[in-house]
């Protein structure tokens, strides 16, 4: 599944040259290579070191060319295009050179085309033919392709057999440019040059962190994904968007009738530009896993068996208990979750059917844990609830801040363009209480770590603030033009209080004051400044409040409205930006409109033919309290995991108890369908035809490659569910969904199926006025209008150290695992990371008597939990970490139900504990794993 | 291994390319470039692993392992070669079976019109060695275990 490679990547130029290849005129950006500029000439140089996703480097001269006027053979990829120059591609001198140095590369390869996995696909193979290779006077007797040529097989998705290897260094090259590893080397010289991972250790033991690049990059079959060798070549290729994290990257899955090959990162698709990380690029083997429920089933009570049902007899059950409930207990008693992993279609339908079919606006997505408090105070402030920027704008970007977001591991194809710009020579700002990899990764270390206390950020926040402020570091004239001026004076004063300073707020961050004062001044007056910030800045107690501060600094600089600055928030699933635009939240319709705005409720009102509720619904946590207090019985949730993911398990889990009627539509019997009475089977991105919207607010096509396996998408799931409710929605195809929403909402008034088919993918707002789309917001005017500062005083949490709980335990993830981890805790992406392990500064650990390995009890006033300790520096005294992606963890069993004073995202991010060493598991361990065996049985008992 | 490496970081503190001249002052303090060496530079230089492995494999200068209680390089350049420098590397590397004594090929000492040569540990230099010679220096060398 070949694209057209064009050598060397594009160049950016005003300025344009002309020159002729083999008597064609062309025209290029001054700077553009001549083997780029051939194959706009329509002249394919032969080329194996090349590629143009990666810089040239002219060590194959295969790609040799002829320059009139010109002595010698100079090669074409590393020979910039100039004016008036005449080139000659073929010629007989140059067709005998690359013959022979053909006849080297072959003397020392096997001759096994015909039995090896890259037939067809291999460029060493396309070359020989190219070049018209007929014979090897030196044998191929070559030591390499025979002696110590060992095969790697310790990664898990691909292979390194160096005797298919020819040096060309483009893995080598990949794993640094692209990816910004710098896991492999060419280890040796001359005869002796092998691609070495590491110190010459295994791939699996190296620094390799299984992205793919090395393999996509690779011409033969020396690095080759295992299941193209177990499978063969692929008969077609479709495009889709990955269904792992925010950043949406663009893939092919190049499928082989219903199975996939592979799936290989999309060159054009423009959030990730070909490239990807282990969880898009390798681990898809779970929409096939055996663990996926194909078959819509139902039980009275959470103790009885599983029943498999029709899809009729599902629905009408559902159906039918929901209305029981709500005659009974109100029409408010019940409510539904949409999906952050389901499409735009599916997450519209899921909050029209609540608001037309339930009558009510019990409807919110999980962003309510973890960016909501980004909608919230980028909406107040610059009056658009999203990124502002594209992710490539950060190639303009001369300063990046990052703060409480670890892109390397939750957004790694951002991360490696972030490493990418550090690299250039971009400064880089990391406030973390951790040291991330982003802090000291190869060749981009950061210029200050501000490693401060969890659920200090608003602290922090407010000391730069007052460094800009008191040291007339603002940008008066954009302050002056763009904002509001009392809003603007009221901050001024407020971040100049001595409270505010960085001396003052020491005692607090434990950061030095120097250091705080040194990163502001780099932030202000260090040119193009972006900020990029994720979860450990949204999941506290006062997570609104840091997202304004964030917006203020950005304003105060006047680093918004332009390529290289801008606020990016890194949204964490795949489609948790689309799940807040398509209204799935209680008090708001799609695009963001109130759902007390009259007009907008009779704009939906018409077209749904339905009286709408003018009141606002309830949250996630509103819903669980209301099912404790008995006021709220009945939920429908697409695609989420609240008994696992949201905070307080325990908690959760006496809320879903005290339900009458729980529908779970999702690939697994997750832990929330552990409480369910209806289970749905939902299908994998690769079974529906839909839409995603990333981080930078792209929305990308996710295409249909297979049937769903249990026969329907999830948005004709809905559609059922919604009929058997009295409420038909009839749609043939997702296109008629998406159609439906650009009629109704102003921000996605021009986008359609076709041109998503046009363009590949578009950025809202996407309208008459932007026709093709937003990459960039505020440039003249913040959509608000003038932009808004509001003070941002720093309010400690309630979630203090006590002497009982003397330390502070922070979440967070993990490259190869996702979120809950139902999804990658059934690939191979085990292997990288099987469980989840308590991270714990030696001088705590050996406070405690605590080594590598132990098992550490971890309690908190929530509950107690069981982990195994990881000794490392990585964390700071006092401070504890883990991870969330197992379920017998109980991460959040420990976790409180401390939230966000705007919008109620959870406190993941700080909560007290207390370290013991324990010899076994948790008492809720125990009766977790007790259940988990329950309700097994339960489901074997489902098939008959 | 870091008390070993501190003074020599320091020595190059802030120095342009300061990879291989750190390198060759762990050799000379050391012996040899220990592996455990290579993580440190790295992070030092703000390298890879890869990268210090890679240009410690590339040059046949740098040693892995610790070498013997002496290390005799025998010419292998064209010169050398063609005074039977190959016989003499075949000779020297039986004999040093027995001893305590790393042979390393090395490529041209400067004394081409009277080969083969030898230098030991570095510092003394031997010509037209046959292995009779070779083997009275080994003796005065005390090379035995």
């Amino acid at each position: 599944m070949n694209n057209l490679d064009h050598g060397t990547p594009a160049v950016t130029s005003t300025r344009e040259v002309t020159l002729t290849i083999d008597g064609v005129n062309v025209s290029v950006p001054a700077g553009t290579s001549v083997m780029r500029a051939a194959v706009k000439a329509g002249v394919m140089i032969p080329k194996l070191c090349a590629t143009d996703s990666l810089a040239p480097f002219g060590s194959c001269r295969l790609c040799l060319v002829e320059v009139e006027g010109r002595r010698g053979y100079p090669s074409s990829c590393t020979t910039p295009a100039e004016a008036g120059m005449q080139v000659k591609t073929q010629t007989p001198k140059l067709a005998e050179l690359r013959r022979n140095v053909m006849e080297l590369y072959i003397s020392d390869h096997p001759l096994d085309c015909l039995t090896c996995a890259a037939s067809g696909d291999c460029e060493l193979q396309s070359m020989a033919a190219a070049v018209g290779l007929r014979e090897v006077r030196y044998g191929n007797q070559g030591a390499n392709h025979f002696a110590a040529a060992k095969k790697d097989i310790s990664n898990p998705y691909f292979i390194h057999n160096p005797a298919k290897c020819i040096v060309c260094n483009r893995c080598v090259r990949a794993c640094e440019e692209q990816q910004g590893t710098f896991a492999l080397t060419i280890g040796g010289r001359g005869f002796d040059s092998r691609v070495t991972a590491g110190q010459g250790e295994s791939f699996m033991d190296s620094d390799c962190v299984s992205c793919g690049a090395c393999v996509n990059a690779c011409p033969t079959a020396a690095l080759i994904e295992k299941s193209a060798v177990k499978l063969g070549s692929a008969d077609k290729a479709v495009v889709t968007t990955c269904a792992y994290c925010g950043v949406g990257c663009g893939f092919q899955v190049e499928m082989k009738g219903a199975q996939v090959v592979r799936m290989t990162p999309w060159k054009d698709g423009r959030a990730n530009e070909g490239h990807a990380c282990v969880k898009g690029r390798f681990a898809w083997g779970y929409a096939t896993h055996k663990d996926r429920i194909t078959k819509p089933m139902i039980r009275a009570k959470t103790s009885d068996p599983w029943r498999e049902v029709s899809w009729d007899e599902a629905f009408a059950y559902a159906a039918k208990e929901f209305r029981r409930i709500q005659d009974k207990h109100g029409k408010n008693a019940v409510g539904a979750l949409v999906s952050s992993r389901c499409t735009n279609e599916e997450d519209y339908l899921v909050q029209k059917l609540v608001r037309a079919a339930f009558g009510n606006n019990n409807v919110d997505t999980c962003a309510r844990v973890c960016h909501a408090p980004t909608g919230y105070g980028l909406g107040q402030t610059l009056g658009t609830s999203a990124g502002t920027q594209t992710f490539k704008s950060v190639e303009k970007a001369d300063v990046i801040m990052i703060i409480g977001s670890n892109p390397s591991e939750g957004h790694p194809v951002v991360g490696s363009r972030l490493k990418r710009r550090v690299r250039e020579g971009a400064k880089l700002i990391v406030i973390d209480p951790r040291e991330i990899d982003m802090v000291t990764a190869p060749h981009a270390r950061a210029t200050h770590h501000l490693k401060l206390r969890p659920g200090t950020n608003v602290a922090m926040l407010s000391a730069l603030a007052h460094v800009i402020v008191t040291e007339g570091l603002m940008n008066q004239q954009f302050i002056a033009e763009r904002c509001e001026k009392q809003a603007f004076d009221d901050w001024r004063e407020f971040a100049a209080r001595p409270a505010n300073s960085p001396e003052a707020m020491e005692a607090v961050t434990g950061v030095p004051a120097a250091d705080v004062r040194a990163a502001a001044r780099l932030y202000a007056t260090g040119g193009n400044a972006a900020i990029f910030y994720g979860l450990g800045v949204t999941e506290h107690s006062q997570g609104s409040t840091a997202v304004i501060a964030i917006a203020n600094l950005a304003m105060a600089t006047g680093n918004v409205g332009r390529e290289g600055v801008g606020v990016n928030p890194l949204r964490g699933q795949n489609n948790v930006q689309g799940s807040c635009d398509m209204g799935g939240f209680p008090d708001i319709y799609p695009g963001y409109r109130h759902v007390s705005d009259a007009a907008t409720r009779e704009l939906f009102e018409k077209a749904w033919s339905v009286n709408l509720q003018a009141d606002p619904g309830l949250r996630i946590p509103n819903m669980l309290e209301a099912a404790l207090d008995g006021s709220f019985k009945g939920l429908y949730c697409q695609g989420e995991d609240p008994a696992q993911s949201d905070p307080n398990t325990q908690h959760v889990q006496a809320a879903l108890s005290a339900m009458e009627c729980v529908v779970v539509q999702d690939l697994f019997l997750n832990e929330t369908a552990k409480y369910a009475h209806v289970f749905l089977p939902g299908a994998s991105f690769l079974e529906k035809d839909g839409t995603f919207t990333n981080g930078e607010r792209r929305i990308s096509r996710v295409r249909k490659v297979m049937q769903p396996l249990a026969g329907k998408a999830d948005w004709e799931v809905t559609m059922g569910l919604a009929e058997a409710l009295g409420y038909p929605m009839r749609y043939e195809h997702p296109s008629q969904i998406m159609d439906e929403i650009a009629r109704l909402t102003p921000t996605f008034a021009g986008v359609s199926y076709d041109k998503l088919e046009q363009m590949g993918s578009v950025q809202w707002p996407c309208n008459d006025k932007k026709p093709q789309g937003t990459p960039l917001m505020h440039v003249d005017a913040f959509v608000r209008g003038k932009g808004r500062f509001f003070n941002t005083q720093y309010v400690p949490t309630d979630e203090k150290v006590t002497p009982r709980f003397p330390l502070l335990l922070t979440t967070g993830r993990i490259l190869s695992q996702y979120n809950v981890g139902a999804q990658t805790r059934r690939t191979e992406n085990v292997q990288f990371y099987g469980e989840d392990v308590l991270e714990i500064h030696p001088h705590d650990a050996e406070e405690r008597g605590i080594k590598q390995g132990d098992w550490v009890g971890i309690q908190s006033r929530a509950g107690d939990t069981v982990l195994r300790a990881t000794v490392t520096e990585r964390v700071q005294p006092g401070v504890v970490y883990t991870t969330f992606h197992f379920p017998e963890s109980g991460a959040n069993v420990i976790t409180t139900d401390n939230s966000d004073w705007a919008t109620n995202c959870p406190e993941y991010k700080v909560t007290a504990v207390q370290l013991v060493k324990v010899e076994k598991p948790s008492a809720w361990q125990q009766r977790n794993a007790r259940e988990d065996e329950k309700q097994k049985r339960l489901l074997a008992g489902a098939k008959h | 291994m870091i008390t070993t490496l501190q003074p020599i970081f320091a020595r190059h503190q802030g120095q342009a390319g300061s990879l291989l001249p750190i390198l060759h002052d762990i050799q000379h303090e050391l012996g040899y470039v220990p592996e455990e060496a290579v993580p440190l530079v790295a992070q030092e230089l703000n390298l890879s692993r890869a990268e210090v492995h890679g240009v410690i494999t590339y040059y046949s200068h740098f040693r892995r392992t610790p070498p013997g209680k002496h290390v005799v390089q025998v010419c292998c350049a064209e010169a050398c070669q063609a005074n039977g420098s190959e016989a003499l590397a075949a000779h020297a590397a039986k004999r040093a079976q027995k001893g305590d004594v790393t042979i390393e090929p090395v490529y041209c000492l400067g004394l081409c019109s009277i080969g083969p040569n030898i230098q030991i540990d570095e510092s003394e230099l031997h010509a037209q060695v046959t292995q009779k010679k070779f083997d009275a220096l080994m003796d005065e060398l005390g090379d035995a275990k």
